[in-house]
């Protein structure tokens, strides 16, 4: 499958992004400066469940340059908005209205002058709060007794559901059995969220500058929430800095859109960190009973599945990926003939759940690899022999999985065997057994993970116009906040008119430039952005060729893109036409070369690979060193190789730091314990190590580019591959499970509690309340669709 | 309100601050060089790293009254008259070492201070000399590799797009 004809895809373009943000020129939201703008500082709740008895702002209004400051009951505010609902009766107020659900949930907010001035007087506020029971343990909260958030649940599960085959492990020789934990990490973008909004412009009546993924899908929820027309709202993401998931109109934004239109004057709100590490959706946060059953030769025969998902406050929508994406890719890259996978998903009080770098699939990956890494040392089989045997075979795409899935294309096996490859593999095995033998302070641990995950899916919209100085502006309905495209998809189009990149003009995120789009998230954007632009610029390049057909007195068919930035007659180099010429003749005639065009909605495709991390362990403290960390990634045709990487590298370093040092922590009463950078452990350069990447290109049928997403896959496959070499190092004690992130701490515990003979098991019974779920009908359909619906 | 002198990027300025007022709130508020990012509250992210007097320094861990008489330079001031991108952020740009560019300013100015000080660099020191930075987007492969290259070093931490590449 080609690309086009020219000489930019498939090379790594530098990025055209680059010197603005080099330069320091970026547009970040909170550089922006309106004259006559206000600032928004919030006062959130410092307590995790309670009833507000009482709000007093009498002396925060006094205070120098305050403009107002408010409670729910001061302004209609409409709910927050929620990229997928939960449940009907899981709705989050705005502004916390009657009670509060979590600390950093928003009570009162503060306009001022500046932005010390709001900050100021919100220290003033007084807010008398009557403490409620809390809740934060995800399993604790399905006990009917837990303290409810909504009356309407009668208690904190929001979804209970039994889902696939009766009886899966039937016909096991063996089963195994572990219960892991994929815990609660915060997103942590370098600039949190931030918001201008602008309801003094002329041309439309509000106009939102938001650090945000989708543009066009912030604009049509703002809109619908305060009842306005969505033509009359313009919403731009200028340089944005980080998302990850996480980034989209919140509850603080409807707050500032709502009081900029009351006040008659531009808002401003941005995000401190402290605020971000509770306020900003968390990501993952499940606990996860998987049992794997076996034939004696290690063939897979069933798995079932119960697992617990944490909503948080108010029922985040994040709660529901348990029954999306984690649910959907529970087969991995494997033939698991059975599968049961019951569900609970639950509010706590809590940051409410979101998104986070891969939704749902890391969460999936994680258990499936883990448990086949146990199955592996039970049966005494090498973990990559069992995965081999019983992987989905190339010539079995496309297929339909026992979950449902519909994987486009995938060679498992070839990715392996170039991951074992790249990090000979054999060596390191000898490696480890000689450090074992010597019995060495420092173990080695070797982790493998094959994954298969699920990107993109849906349609997308371009815009592609040649004018007559010959530049050429395209545009498409995603999103970027730091992936390139800009670059990446005027490589496709330069492409295909023969131009230098410089030629091409890249637009987007602006819906008063991009008339419509569904942004970046899901890893969707070049397999259905690039895919618009390229089939758009083909458009283009068809009507410019009718053209120059006619005005060479040709057939269309004779016509040529020469690669010099013309249209000429094939094999008669003297008879061509610039761009520039025939965009002025088509606009002469009234058919300016535009063209406004929307891909067929396309399914989802499936990125696969497999990783190999080398970790060592320090026997007497139990400190991990990533050493080492090999990746093979397969996003089918690659556009911009260095660009991919970029995305692999990233997404690395997000799997790796929750496999060993991430997690939000809460004490027993919900007071975070881990709310600002000194304390929540994102790594720095000093803990990751360099990274080799290599690619396998298994085209996806899908779409016009071959392409699959990666701005995701490395983080599905690096989380179960280094916990995997945490586990390996120690598999020679008889430790079968440490629970993510494995700090010092587990890591110390489970060697001397191998020393001691002590080891717990890994699997415990679920809580019984998990039996006692409906099993799957109309209504737990309707919610997966709704999950697959937005990705995220 | 109290005054303060001080040079950034070549030029001086002199202005009445609250004494309060961060040399970052300073430098994006006062002077609308809103290059230098703000990353956390907690002095741990780097994000609003500059030179003063040629050492870096995170911008919010300064109250502007406290850079009195210092020279300064950020990002802004970093490219040469003519505009050419300094080689450190030439590097940055050869070597994709930024993505979202939210950390970028500060990891620069991180590196082009490491880079003065460490007369030989190898990938652990540069690691271990940006610890105070962090990125949430490239993984720091790319940034460890840019800052090597300006240093000199051909450590083998692997050639971006080129590891490798099998076709299947
Ligand atoms: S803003 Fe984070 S260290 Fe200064
Ligand atoms: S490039 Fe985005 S935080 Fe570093």
């Amino acid at each position: 499958m080609t690309v086009g004809a020219g000489t930019f895809s498939g090379t790594p373009v530098r990025r055209v992004e680059d010197p603005d943000l080099l330069r320091g020129a970026g547009t970040f939201v909170d550089n922006l400066k309106i004259d006559g703008m206000l600032s928004l500082s919030f006062v959130r709740s410092p307590i995790a469940h309670a009833t507000i008895r009482s709000v007093d702002v009498t002396a925060a209004r006094e205070m120098p340059g305050v403009v107002g400051v408010y409670s729910a009951a001061d302004l209609e505010l409409p709910d927050a908005p929620a990229l997928m609902a939960l449940h009907p009766a899981a709705i989050r107020p705005s502004l916390a209205k009657g009670t509060v659900n979590f600390v950093g949930d928003p009570v009162v907010a503060v306009v001022a002058e500046t932005r010390a001035a709001a900050m100021d007087a919100a220290e003033l506020v007084e807010i008398d709060y009557e403490p409620l029971g809390v809740v934060v343990d995800m399993e604790e909260a399905l006990d009917r007794g837990s303290p409810a958030q909504f009356e309407s649940l009668g208690g904190n599960v929001v979804i209970g559901l039994r889902t696939g085959s009766e009886d899966p492990l039937a016909g096991a020789d063996v089963v195994v059995r572990g219960r892991f934990e994929n815990q609660r990490v915060a997103v942590v973008p370098m600039e949190g969220s931030a918001i201008v909004v602008d309801p003094t412009g002329t041309d439309f009546d509000l106009t939102v500058h938001l650090s945000c993924q989708m543009p066009h899908v912030a604009r049509a929820g703002l809109a619908k929430l305060l009842g306005m027309d969505q033509e009359r709202v313009r919403v731009i993401a200028p340089h944005v800095g980080g998302a990850f998931g996480a980034k989209h109109l919140s509850a603080e934004g409807v707050v500032a859109s709502k009081l900029a239109l009351e006040l008659g004057r531009p808002v401003k709100w941005v995000e401190t960190r402290s605020e971000n590490l509770v306020a900003m959706a968390h990501g993952r946060g499940q606990v996860q009973y998987v049992e794997l059953g076996l034939r004696r030769d290690g063939t897979f025969v069933g798995m079932r599945c119960r697992m617990v998902g944490d909503a948080g406050g108010y029922g985040g929508f994040g709660g529901i990926l348990v029954l999306g994406q984690t649910k959907l890719m529970a087969q991995g890259v494997y033939h698991i003939p059975a599968i049961a996978f019951d569900v609970a998903i639950v509010t706590t009080n809590t940051t409410p759940m979101g998104a986070y770098r891969g939704a749902g699939r890391p969460e999936a990956a994680a258990f499936v690899e883990r448990i086949v890494d146990m199955a592996a040392d039970e049966l005494g089989i090498d973990p990559v022999e069992l995965r081999r045997k019983n992987f989905i075979r190339p010539d079995e795409f496309p297929l339909t999985t026992v979950m449902g899935a519909d994987y486009d294309s995938g060679d498992y096996g070839a990715a392996l065997d170039e991951v074992l490859r790249l990090a000979d593999y054999d060596a390191l095995r000898r490696e480890q057994d000689e450090r074992r033998r010597r019995g060495d302070r420092m173990q080695l641990g070797i982790g493998v993970s094959t994954y298969v995950e699920v990107t993109g899916g849906g349609a997308e919209f371009s815009e592609v116009e040649v004018h007559d100085d010959g530049t050429i502006t395209v545009k498409a309905g995603t999103s970027a906040h730091g992936q390139g495209h800009a670059t990446a998809f005027s490589q496709i189009a330069a492409d295909q008119f023969g131009v230098p990149i410089e030629q091409i003009r890249y637009v987007q995120s602006d819906t008063a430039l991009v008339a419509r789009g569904r942004g970046t998230g899901g890893s969707r954007s070049v397999q259905l952005g690039g895919t618009a632009v390229l089939q758009t610029s083909k458009l283009v390049v068809e009507r410019a060729k009718e053209l120059v057909a006619e005005l060479l007195e040709t057939a269309p068919e004779d016509v040529v893109v020469t690669g010099d930035g013309r249209l000429g007659v094939a094999g008669v180099p003297s008879k061509a036409l610039s761009w520039g010429e025939v965009a002025r003749v088509a606009a002469e005639r009234g058919a300016p070369l535009l063209v406004q065009h929307d891909t067929e909605r396309a399914g989802s495709t499936y990125p696969f690979g497999a990783h190999v991390a080398v970790v060592e362990v320090d026997m007497e403290t139990g400190r991990v060193v990533p050493l080492r960390h090999v990746a093979v990634d397969d996003c089918g045709v690659i556009v911009n190789p260095m660009l991919v990487d970029g995305q692999v590298h990233g997404g690395l370093a997000s799997g790796i730091s929750q496999a060993l040092w991430e997690q939000f922590l809460y004490d027993d009463d919900g007071n975070p314990i881990t709310s600002t950078l000194a304390e929540y452990a994102m790594p720095s350069a000093a803990e990751l190590p360099s990274f080799v990447t290599a690619h396998t290109e298994t085209p996806s049928p899908l779409n016009d580019l071959g392409a699959k997403g990666i701005g995701e896959s490395a983080t599905v496959g690096s989380t179960p591959a280094v916990q995997n070499a945490v586990v390996d190092a120690l598999s020679h004690l008889g430790v079968r499970h440490i629970d993510m992130p494995c700090t010092p701490e587990r890591v110390w515990r489970a060697i001397t509690a191998a020393q001691a003979g002590t080891l717990p098991d890994p699997w415990r019974e679920p809580r019984p309340e998990m039996a006692g779920f409906p099993r799957e009908g109309a209504a737990g359909e309707e919610l997966e669709r709704g999950a697959e619906s937005v990705n995220l | 309100m109290v005054l303060v002198t001080v040079e950034v990027n070549g030029s001086s300025y002199q202005h009445e601050v609250e004494p309060r007022m961060l040399l970052v709130q300073y430098l994006r508020e006062t002077l609308g060089l809103t290059g230098t990012n703000i990353g956390c509250d907690t002095s741990s992210c780097g994000a609003c790293t500059v030179l003063l007097n040629g050492e870096s320094v995170k911008s919010c861990t300064l109250l502007a009254v406290q850079a009195d008489g210092a020279a300064i330079v950020t990002i802004e001031g970093l490219s040469g008259p003519d505009g050419a991108l300094h080689p450190v952020q030439e590097a940055f740009h050869q070597h994709h070492a930024l993505q979202c560019g939210y950390c970028t300013p500060g990891m620069v100015m991180a590196a082009v201070s490491l880079l003065a000080e460490e007369g030989e660099l190898d990938e652990r020191g540069v690691r271990e000399g940006l610890e105070g930075n962090l990125c949430r987007c490239t993984g720091y492969h790319n940034i460890v590799r840019a800052v090597l290259a300006c240093a000199g070093d051909r450590a083998p931490v692997g050639e971006v797009g080129a590891a490798g590449a099998a076709a299947s």
